[in-house]
């Protein structure tokens, strides 16, 4: 990385593709915040948290809600807190200041030392959201109007944004930052990505349960289909429940820590009785 | 020069805007990047490309831009058939060959440039007429040309296999995101998505946001008691009707239209939301029903609902002459209709401003004059989810549709 001081390169707790570690470091170099997209469980989020470590930073997590205003994020001012100290004499009420709360965006903008800023789940949020952070992550400060007062980033804080595609993003917001899809990791992938979480699996065991595993992402028809997530509880329950590999073989023993719908499971039973025990496709 | 690339990309349907290629190149000339076609391929994409809709289309402009293997005039299935089963996997190497092979990886890059191997690559392919395993000059497996697979050339053109030293440039040729491009799919989450955007808020509910104007002027009012103000928050008051053809033609639509219906019915954020079926043609009466046996007469629509409703028809618009044009053209046997359809349609337009007619088939197949008819009767679109955002455009914009003169 040319000049990169500060070079990105994953976590040990955490894999990264070597596209994404690149375009991480350009996003901290330029300082330009980074969408990231993907089906849940493909580490959106953590992959701040991994940031944040790798490069010994302060994390400052901003979770939306569907209630969320962008205003949120930048500072609330507690007017009800001033009424109601405004009818007491013991307080001083004139100095404003002190009703200001700052809010996620706000801390990170002031804070003495670069920190990272993580959005997630921006699109949870109002469809008008993003766009009405634009002009404060594009020119890193806000004003507030009680204060009169301008909050200008001390350093221009690395924002990591994730994103669900429950509500597409506005194009104008887009513009604005550089994007990442984060694709559902393939076998390879997928195994180092269990020996990260549980060093002590035996291979074998892995491997059978990812065949599996990806026999059942693919099946057609499934409402939800299982994520990372879900498989990690799945190898989990397995190595607990000391279950023999060859049992994996002809049943899938925990069916429920992959499939979490009556309806997937009828489908599941369906297709995997039509298919005569079950038959591998290779991916 | 590099500018063609940008044209490159709009004109595979890559929705660049001349802000994003500026970051892009502006980035470029700093120097932030490393000189690999590789990492230039994904670091363009991170800048020019916000959707994974667009991945494929952005592949396929790189990979012509940047001149890929299947543009080159040789025979793929020859040159792979070369390539498989590499009789000498890679060797295992030492720290020092290592090393060595890094130093000169980085000595190949510097002397060749991309163009020049492209060029070397083809006339290579020209010459060669079979098979090769291991050597340094042939396209073949485990040796160490610049061209093949599972060898160990410091950055040459990897054709086919698997990558085996990260180095090969070429994955764009992969097409990896062609179930993401968006023309497509339409599922019902997606279509969900669309349909979000329709909406208008209006001041409706419960009061639940404090008022600090009002609050103060009570407060002041009261002599100093407090007195909390809330106004109610912001909902959306969108009313939707929605009218499907259940007609035959339909039938291989089935699925695409049960998504939207589906997508229509689970989204909650409408103020209310009414749906009718019909079948080929609209005529005295709509049915509450697919199998259209609970009828409701037309007239109802006019009486229960106001101008204020928007309107979503859903259909093929294909349908014979005279189910559009006569009177008694209703297609089923028992049914008269003493007003053409044509009549009825045109009156729905005039009661319901706001109204659209989304079309399951592909806009090349539009050239049938029913379609044509009803096309100038309602705004038509693609049943599609970029058909379906252009037309809740239309729907929620303040002007009535332009075709209602």
């Amino acid at each position: 990385m040319a000049g990169g001081l500060q070079g990105y390169s994953g976590s040990d707790d955490y894999i990264a593709s070597k596209a994404l570690m690149e375009i991480v470091n350009v996003a901290v170099i330029l300082r330009k915040p980074l969408v990231v997209k993907g089906e849940p469980g493909t580490g959106k989020t953590l992959l701040a948290h991994s940031i944040a470590r790798a490069l010994d930073k302060k994390l400052l997590i901003w979770n939306i809600k569907s209630t969320t205003k962008a205003r949120d994020g930048l500072y609330v001012y507690d007017t009800v807190q001033r009424l109601n100290d405004a009818r007491f004499k013991d307080k001083d009420i004139s100095d404003i200041r002190q009703y200001i709360k700052m809010g996620k965006l706000g801390q990170s903008f002031s804070s003495d030392e670069q920190v990272i800023l993580l959005i997630d789940e921006i699109d949870k949020a109002d469809i008008e959201f993003p766009n009405d952070l634009l002009n404060e992550l594009d020119e890193m400060s806000f004003h507030i109007n009680e204060l009169d007062e301008e909050v200008t980033a001390k350093h221009r804080p690395i924002v990591i944004i994730t994103s669900n595609s429950e509500k597409e993003l506005p194009d104008a917001f887009l513009r604005r930052c550089l994007f990442y899809y984060i694709e559902f990791p393939d076998g390879e992938m997928m195994e180092k990505i269990i020996k990260v979480h549980y060093p002590d699996i035996e291979d074998k065991l892995v491997r059978e349960a990812l065949k599996k595993f990806y026999w059942i992402r693919e099946m057609e028809g499934l409402k939800k289909r299982p994520s990372t997530s879900e498989l990690l509880d799945w190898i989990k329950a397995l190595a607990l429940g000391g279950i023999k590999i060859e049992k994996i073989n002809n049943e899938i023993p925990f069916l429920g820590t992959l499939l979490k719908n009556e309806q997937d499971t009828d489908r599941f039973v369906r297709v995997s009785t039509n298919q005569g025990g079950f038959g591998f496709r290779r991916r | 020069m590099f500018i063609d690339f940008f044209f490159m990309m709009r004109r595979k349907g890559v929705p660049v805007s001349i802000k994003e290629w500026m970051s892009f190149i502006e980035a470029l000339y700093e120097g932030h990047f490393q000189s690999s076609l590789n990492h230039l391929y994904h670091i363009g994409r991170a800048f020019l490309v916000k959707s994974e809709a667009y991945y494929d289309a952005y592949d396929l402009a790189f990979q012509e831009f940047f001149g890929g293997i299947a543009t080159a005039d040789v025979e793929l299935d020859k040159v792979l058939g070369w390539l498989e089963n590499p009789l000498n996997r890679l060797p295992k190497m030492s720290p020092e060959e290592i090393m060595e092979f890094q130093r000169q990886m980085e000595e190949f890059k510097r002397t060749h440039d991309l163009e020049e191997l492209m060029r070397q690559f083809r006339e290579r392919l020209k010459e060669q007429k079979e098979r090769h395993d291991g050597g340094s000059k042939w396209v073949g497996t485990g040796g160490k040309s610049p061209f093949g697979a599972y060898g160990y050339h410091p950055g040459g053109i990897r054709v086919g296999g698997e990558s085996w030293m990260q180095s090969a440039s070429k994955v764009a040729t992969e097409r990896r995101f062609r179930n993401y491009r968006n023309d497509i799919i339409l599922d019902v989450r997606q279509t969900k998505m669309a349909l979000k955007k329709l909406r208008e808020l209006k001041r409706e509910g419960t009061e639940e946001e404090l008022d600090i104007e009002e609050t103060i002027d009570k407060t002041a009012k009261e002599g100093g008691e407090i007195e909390l103000v809330f106004s109610k928050s912001r909902e959306n008051s969108v009313r939707i009707i929605l009218l499907m053809d259940t007609g035959g033609s339909m039938l291989p639509y089935t699925e695409l239209c049960e998504k939207l219906f589906s997508a229509a019915t689970q989204a909650n954020h409408f103020k209310e939301f009414r749906h009718f079926f019909f079948h080929n043609c609209i005529y005295q009466d709509l049915y509450e029903d697919m199998a259209n046996y609970k009828n409701v007469p037309t007239e109802k629509l006019f009486s229960l609902f106001n101008k204020n409703y928007k309107l979503i028809l859903v259909g093929d618009a294909r349908m014979a002459y005279s189910e559009l044009f006569e009177v008694n053209g209703c297609i089923d046997y028992f049914s008269t209709n003493d007003k053409p359809g044509l009549d009825w349609l045109t009156r729905i337009r005039d009661h319901f401003p706001h109204s659209v007619w989304l079309n399951p088939t592909h806009k090349n197949f539009w050239g049938h004059y029913t379609v044509d008819t009803i096309g100038k009767i309602f705004p038509m679109y693609e049943l599609t989810i970029d058909g379906l955002k252009d037309a809740i455009k239309a729907l929620t914009s303040k002007t009535k549709n332009l075709l209602h003169q």
